[in-house]
Formats: C-alpha cells, sequence, structure tokens
C-alpha cells in the first residue's frame, strides 16, 4: 500500500504528463487498434467485422504498390545517407581548417522542415534543370524527373539524403570523437594505414553511432511524408506515394478509415519489426568497450 | 608534414568545398530567383539578376500572410516546448527518484512509445479529439505537442537525473525545502545542459512540423510551413514571387541556427546518443 506522502509526490509530479501522454498516445493507439476489427466510418462503429478491414486492404493493389515503393526507399535511402553522412563526418573531423564551416554548411538543409524543401527542389527539377537543359541541350534533363515514376523516385532520394545526411553527420561525428587518442597512436606506431586505421580500429570502436544512425534513418524512411508531399505529390498518377501519404489519402481524402486505420497498423507493425531486427542485429556487432 | 599527407588534405578540402558547395546552392538558387522578374528566370535561372526586384518579396509578405503566420509558429513553437520543459522534467525527476515497480513499468511504456509512428495514431486521433479541435485549434496543437514529445524528453532528462547524486536531494529536505522547491530551485538549474538540448530537439521538430497542423488549423491559425505550402501552391506560377515566400520562410530559422550554432550541434549530439 503506497503511502500517503508517495501518492502526494505521484500527483504532483507525474500526474499531468502522464494524463497529457496516455490521451495522446496511449488511448487513440489502443483505440485505432480496437476500431480496425470494426466496421467504423470514421463516425460510428456498430459491429466487430474481424479481419476483413485488412483483407480489403491487401487486396488494394495500390497499397502493394505503395508497399513497394515504400520499401525500396527505404532501403536505397537508408544505405546511401549513412555513406554519404559517414563521409561528411570524415571530412569533417579531418586535420582541415575549414571544417567547422564546412559542419555548418552540411548542417543547413536539416534545419528547415521538408515541406519548404520539397518545394525548393520542385523547383530545380521543373523549371530550373528543364530551362538549362533545354537550352545547352542535356537531354537526361528535358523533360522534368517528377513526371516520370523511376526519376521522381530519385528525385526523392537526392532530396532526403541531401535533408538527412547533415543530421547523421552529427551522430557519427559524436562517435568518431569518442575513440580514445592513445589507440589511433598505437595504430600509427603500429605501421596501419590510414585506410586500415578506418576499418579495423574507428569502425568497431564507434558501432554504437551506426546503432543509433541506422535507427533513425529506418523510422524516417517509413515515416517519410513532407518530401513526398512536396516533391511529386505522389505523381505521376499515384505512383510515388510512400505509405504514410497512401494511408492520409486514403482516409482524408477517400474516406475509407476502416482500411486506413488497418494500413496504418500494418505499417506500425512493419517500423516496429525492422526496428527491433535493425537494433538486434547491431547491438550484436557493437564491440564491448 | 609530409608531402604525400598534404596532398592528401588538399584532396580532402576539395571535396569538402564542392560538397558543401552543393548543399547550399538549392538555397543560393531560390534567393537569386525571389530577386528577378518572371522573364528573366526563364531565360536563365543560374544568371544574377541584372534588374533587382523587391517586389516580389512585397507579393509574398501580404499574399502568404507572413507576419501572421510567423507568430503563429513562434506561439505555438515557444508554448510546446517552455510546457515540455516543465512537464517532462518533474515526470523524470518522479521516475528517477522513486524506486518501485509502477515507476519502472511507466518508464518501460514511454521508451516503447517512441517507435509508434504518428501516422499510426492520427485517423483515431482525428475522429476523437475533432469537438474537442474546432474550439481552440491552437491550444490542441500544443497539447498534441507536449503528449507526443513527452517520451523522448523524459527519456533524456532521466538519464541526466540519474548522474545527480540522491544526497543532494536528501540534503535539501533535511534544511526543510519542500519535494517542490527542491526541484526547481536545486536540481532543475543543474540540469541546464540537457534542458537545453531537450529545448533544441523539441523546437526542431515542432517549428518545421506539417502533417499535424494541416489537419489541425485553420487558416487564421496556420504555422509558417503550412502557410508557405499553400502559398507556393496558389502561385507557383508566379516564379519569383513563390521564391521570395520560400527565401522568407528559410530566414528565421537559419538565423537562428546562426546564433545559436554551437548549442545546435552539441544539443543533436547530445539528443541521439542517449
Amino acid at each position: 500500500m503506497p503511502s500517503a506522502r508517495a501518492t502526494k509526490r505521484f500527483l504532483k509530479f507525474a500526474l499531468v504528463p502522464l494524463a497529457i501522454f496516455s490521451m495522446v498516445l496511449v488511448v487513440p493507439f489502443a483505440n485505432g487498434f480496437y476500431l480496425t476489427f470494426t466496421n467504423w466510418d470514421g463516425f460510428e462503429s456498430s459491429k466487430f467485422v474481424g479481419f476483413s478491414n485488412y483483407t480489403k486492404s491487401f487486396q488494394d493493389p495500390t497499397f502493394w504498390a505503395t508497399l513497394r515503393f515504400t520499401t525500396l526507399f527505404v532501403v536505397v535511402s537508408l544505405i546511401l545517407v549513412n555513406v554519404v553522412a559517414f563521409g561528411l563526418a570524415l571530412i569533417v573531423t579531418s586535420k582541415l581548417r575549414s571544417r567547422n564551416v564546412l559542419r555548418t554548411f552540411f548542417f543547413v538543409p536539416n534545419l528547415i522542415g521538408g515541406v519548404i524543401l520539397g518545394v525548393i527542389w520542385q523547383f530545380i527539377f521543373n523549371s530550373a534543370i528543364t530551362s538549362l537543359a533545354k537550352k545547352y541541350g542535356w537531354t537526361l534533363f528535358e523533360q522534368s524527373w517528377l513526371n516520370d515514376t523511376n526519376k521522381a523516385f530519385w528525385a526523392l532520394i537526392i532530396v532526403t539524403v541531401w535533408q538527412s545526411s547533415g543530421y547523421m553527420m552529427i551522430v557519427y561525428i559524436t562517435g568518431l570523437i569518442s575513440i580514445e587518442n592513445d589507440v589511433l597512436e598505437a595504430s600509427q606506431i603500429d605501421g596501419a594505414s590510414p585506410l586500415r586505421t578506418l576499418l579495423s580500429i574507428k569502425i568497431p570502436l564507434m558501432a554504437q553511432a551506426f546503432t543509433i544512425a541506422l535507427f533513425l534513418t529506418l523510422r524516417s524512411g517509413f515515416m517519410a511524408y513532407d518530401v513526398n508531399v512536396a516533391l511529386t505529390g505522389g505523381g505521376p498518377f499515384r505512383t510515388t506515394e510512400l505509405i504514410s501519404m497512401h494511408i492520409f489519402q486514403d482516409a482524408f481524402a477517400n474516406g475509407n478509415f476502416g482500411t486506413g486505420q488497418s494500413k496504418a497498423v500494418i505499417m506500425f507493425l512493419m517500423v516496429a519489426g525492422a526496428a527491433l531486427l535493425q537494433v538486434s542485429v547491431s547491438k550484436r556487432l557493437e564491440v564491448q568497450r | 608534414m609530409s608531402a604525400r599527407a598534404r596532398i592528401g588534405k588538399r584532396i580532402t578540402f576539395g571535396i569538402g568545398l564542392t560538397l558543401a558547395f552543393a548543399y547550399v546552392f538549392p538555397f543560393f538558387l531560390v534567393f537569386v530567383n525571389s530577386l528577378k522578374l518572371k522573364p528573366d528566370i526563364l531565360a536563365n535561372p543560374l544568371s544574377i539578376p541584372t534588374h533587382i526586384t523587391w517586389d516580389n518579396f512585397q507579393q509574398a509578405l501580404t499574399k502568404m500572410n507572413f507576419f501572421r503566420s510567423l507568430t503563429n509558429s513562434i506561439i505555438i513553437t515557444v508554448l510546446s516546448v517552455s510546457l515540455l520543459i516543465i512537464f517532462s522534467s518533474m515526470l523524470a525527476y518522479y521516475l528517477s527518484r522513486t524506486k518501485i515497480k509502477l515507476t519502472k513499468w511507466i518508464f518501460l511504456v514511454l521508451v516503447a512509445s517512441m517507435i509508434v509512428p504518428f501516422q499510426a495514431l492520427m485517423i483515431p486521433f482525428m475522429a476523437r479529439f475533432a469537438p474537442f479541435v474546432s474550439l481552440n485549434n491552437r491550444g490542441a496543437l500544443i497539447f498534441f505537442y507536449i503528449g507526443f514529445g513527452t517520451a523522448l524528453s523524459t527519456f533524456l532528462y532521466h538519464g541526466f537525473i540519474s548522474t545527480i547524486p540522491t544526497e543532494i536531494d536528501e540534503a535539501a529536505s533535511i534544511d526543510g525545502a519542500s519535494d517542490m522547491v527542491a526541484f526547481w530551485k536545486i536540481i532543475f538549474p543543474m540540469m541546464r545542459p540537457i534542458t537545453a538540448t531537450v529545448a533544441i530537439i523539441n523546437a526542431l521538430w515542432i517549428w518545421n512540423d506539417f502533417l499535424l497542423p494541416r489537419l489541425v488549423l485553420t487558416q487564421d491559425t496556420q504555422t509558417l510551413p503550412l502557410s508557405t505550402y499553400l502559398f507556393y501552391g496558389q502561385y507557383s506560377i508566379e516564379y519569383g514571387q513563390a521564391m521570395a515566400g520560400l527565401v522568407l520562410a528559410v530566414i528565421p530559422i537559419v538565423v537562428f541556427y546562426l546564433v545559436l550554432q554551437k548549442q545546435f550541434i552539441s544539443g543533436i549530439s547530445q539528443g541521439a546518443v542517449k
């Protein structure tokens, strides 16, 4: 039985934040899960329908296309963001005098919301590049990349890498500077080349930074919405819709709350599954220090 | 320094410079074109303006209601972040100092909740809270941000509080300070570094958030990203004005970043590593 003092302490310190947290997160989450098993239309849910919302979701061919597109986007952006971010981190932790200025520049796209970045790049792809291409005869760019599904995919990737690599760079910088200097000196004395040092000493010793950066990019890849809406708007013909935008369209534009919410639950399971798998694999690769 | 190392350094510098150029070039392009007349933009988007016009900015300022959305963004961000700091630091203090089963469970639920994507909540959320939202949508938005931000902020504070020795609490309570006084006068000031981290991470997220404001806000309460997006959609044919709108949307946060650069970088690296 908790003492009166302990209860008072709970009421004073924890009640308000926990109440808000439950109302915003816990209740809608549980409620949303429950609603997928009913014939909910956004206002009323009168009877149980079992798994029919889920079967309907999986019978929707555009949903399958979205799942394929999203998976491809997550995998490619995960790899490229982290490769570029690690490269940037190596540059700004080198002995260059300009390293702080460079770091400032690399981080700037990260400050600005995805919607604004998306429309900036929409202008670049639709107007700036095409007008230059016509002038100088670059055939690859004469038609806007955003009008072609495959090229629009790469446009999404370019903007995502440009936006997120600065943030992940910071994560990698933190990892790189946490390595003790005597370890690096020892490897230098033993005659290890810079590449050898990087592969055999730096990367294993900063594996934790990789765990974190991979987790963050995995999560943001699945949840990407802003750049998608602002850059391609899902077009041409809804072929570049990532899962987040697909759910939004299904529920709020087409009014399919039942299938929209079941797709959201499927998305949650995908994110949770992929993240747990990634973290448990990366944790095993980390070196115990 | 050996000749090889010097060449290596030059190559690194060259790559770094090229990349830095590529990272800011889109902003430069937007800025240059915001000063040009439409025919000049169409003729060559890369050229330096021959005839500088500020008319685009005047048009954009009024058409996207810049100062109203800027004020909305500032109000929403400042209030949400302040309340998040107050609530999550208190919750973290309670959870880390009270060692019972219940607090362990609450902490676990908080950590687990960080993996839930917003998209999994937004539909039931809008259906359940619609009447509440229509009453006061700025208030509702702040309420939602507090709910979403609690987990990560509490987690960050929790990690920091465990490094503060409990002897300090005990000393304060022997001197007759109540729980609340001890926390606000002694513990909270000691947590300044992590408070800076919590403030920066949440401010960046809330300032730039788009999906939630899009669902919740009406025309009078639009935030900057929302009004920029709508303005761009409406006036994208007027290239110059659209570009001026983008410049206006980017300026506040970039200025803020250049002033507080050190805090930004250290805040983000602290927040990521925990």
